[in-house]
């Protein structure tokens, strides 16, 4: 591995509970490594000029297509995570980081924790 | 981006956005702001006094677990002198109950509160298993809803307990006002805000969590690390509350206090007082003893369904009437044991229409 394909990618911890988890092969703690910079609308070719920093909403569609294993409906709406399931970064509530556009550090911890299951 | 501090203490980095008020706060005085208000939604009502014995309704779910370890915390914090226990339904449902039992256990252990779990198989000699396969997925949860609000009575009357906590927090509430209005369900909807409900001869069941956002309730048992299930149950989900439950989120997302506005909504809906006269009288089961509005209660008259092969007599009235035509209930079918209620008003109405039954005094 080069050097600058290290530079360009973020590691990231990932963690699902609340009932999330089952979307992703039951499998609650994910580690994933994601590039740094990606394209401005998601899917585009990735080119030069129309750049962005990773940030979560990028997260949340890198996740759709890579790590999600069943029923995109529960985890997905509207370009975000659907209502109900809360984001944490580092922690913190996301509505306090700016939501989907936070900007990933490495070694960031991001949790979706689902609120739609009973009891 | 430098971190935001919290609006209370003005020292700690800010964690959580309140969503009822917008408020920017650090995990500790969340933690304090969260607490604080169950308790005072808890002595604004007086719900309890001292001495009272208390049975928390205990799923396994994030709502009970958290209901659990607040209403411990706030017992010795404030000193309400309740004795608290747990108490489970199992439903007899594989692969679903049974794990989320577990963990129920679990609780026990952790909360040492005393546990006791009654089964829909002890009391009416079903499983949801047993019914579902039966009548299918469609109307299970009618059977499931009815069965489980009469074994939380019988199991609370085993306990000694005057009254059953449960976990229904702001958003369920809102979700009821919601289908009620849909429904128009006017009887229900003057009530389903209420707090507290109490027939003048059942137990006490109250709603410590009605003011609490389920936001905070997962991100309270998130930061406190508490040890809950979360999987959706394997039969069909309600449908209906599925839907008003999509909606309330929608409505949140785009206005965090449109929850505790639905809630101030159906708390200000008054029914007239001619409307309410034409709601049908609580009576006793003529079978069980347990409260009703007809001779049969709606556990009873699900159950004979069930034990006659005609599962849907208790769901339409159309399927009713055909059970009636075919004859009265046959004497060797199962039936719920019979209800000897707390309170000692009722027992002398229950004597008087029941006969050849165990006494009741």
């Amino acid at each position: 591995m080069s050097d600058s394909s290290e530079s360009a990618s973020v590691s990231l911890k990932i963690e699902f509970s609340g009932g999330l988890e089952l979307l992703f092969s039951n499998q609650r703690s994910h580690k994933l490594k994601i590039p740094a910079q990606v394209p401005k609308t998601y899917g585009d070719a990735a080119s030069d000029s129309d750049n962005k920093p990773a940030d979560i909403t990028f997260l949340i569609h890198y996740l759709r297509d890579n790590l999600l294993k069943e029923r995109v409906e529960l985890f997905m709406e509207n370009g975000t995570v659907r209502p109900g399931i809360l984001v944490l970064v580092n922690d913190t509530d996301w509505e306090l980081e700016g939501e989907g556009d936070y900007v990933l550090k490495d070694g960031d911890e991001v949790v979706f924790i689902s609120t739609l299951h009973g009891g | 981006m430098s971190p935001r501090t919290c609006a209370l203490c003005a020292t700690n980095k800010a964690m959580l956005k309140r969503p009822k008020t917008g408020q920017q706060i650090c995990r500790d005085c969340f933690f304090y702001v969260f607490e604080t208000e169950v308790h005072n939604t808890i002595t604004q009502s007086s719900l309890f006094k001292p001495g009272d014995r208390v049975a928390i309704g205990a799923s396994g779910g994030k709502d009970s677990t958290v209901l659990a370890y607040v209403m411990k915390t706030l017992n010795e914090r404030y000193q309400y002198g309740l004795d608290l226990f747990l108490l489970s339904i199992d439903e007899g449902i594989t692969g679903y109950r049974d794990d989320s039992l577990e963990t129920v256990k679990r609780n026990q252990q952790q909360y040492s509160m005393p546990l006791k779990i009654l089964s829909y198989d002890e009391l009416y000699g079903w499983t949801m298993d047993a019914i579902v396969a039966q009548v299918g997925k469609k109307n299970n949860c009618t059977f499931c809803g009815v069965f489980r609000r009469q074994a939380l009575d019988r199991g609370a009357t085993v306990l000694g307990v005057d009254h059953i906590v449960t976990g229904h927090n702001a958003d369920d509430i809102a979700e009821t006002v919601l289908m009620n209005i849909m429904r128009g369900d006017i009887a229900r909807l003057g009530r389903c805000t209420a707090i507290c409900t109490q027939g003048e001869d059942t137990i006490k069941r109250s709603k410590p969590f009605k003011y609490a956002y389920e936001k905070e309730i997962v991100m309270y048992a998130y930061f406190k690390k508490l040890d809950y299930f979360s999987t959706e149950c394997i039969y069909s989900p309600d449908a209906y509350r599925g839907h008003a439950r999509v909606f309330l989120k929608d409505l949140e997302a785009a206005r965090p206090s449109a929850i505790i506005d639905i809630i101030h909504s159906g708390e200000a809906f008054e029914v007239r007082e001619e409307v309410k006269a034409t709601q049908k009288v609580q009576q006793t089961c003529k079978r069980c003893g347990y409260m009703s509005s007809n001779d049969l209660c709606k556990a009873c008259t699900l159950l004979e369904g069930l034990e006659r092969g005609m599962a849907n007599s208790g769901i339409t009235d159309r399927a009713r009437k055909k059970l009636d035509a075919e004859g009265p209930a046959p004497e060797n079918i199962r039936t719920i044991p019979f209800y000897n209620p707390p309170s000692s008003t009722l027992v002398i109405a229950v004597e008087a229409t029941n006969d050849g039954k165990p006494s009741t005094s």
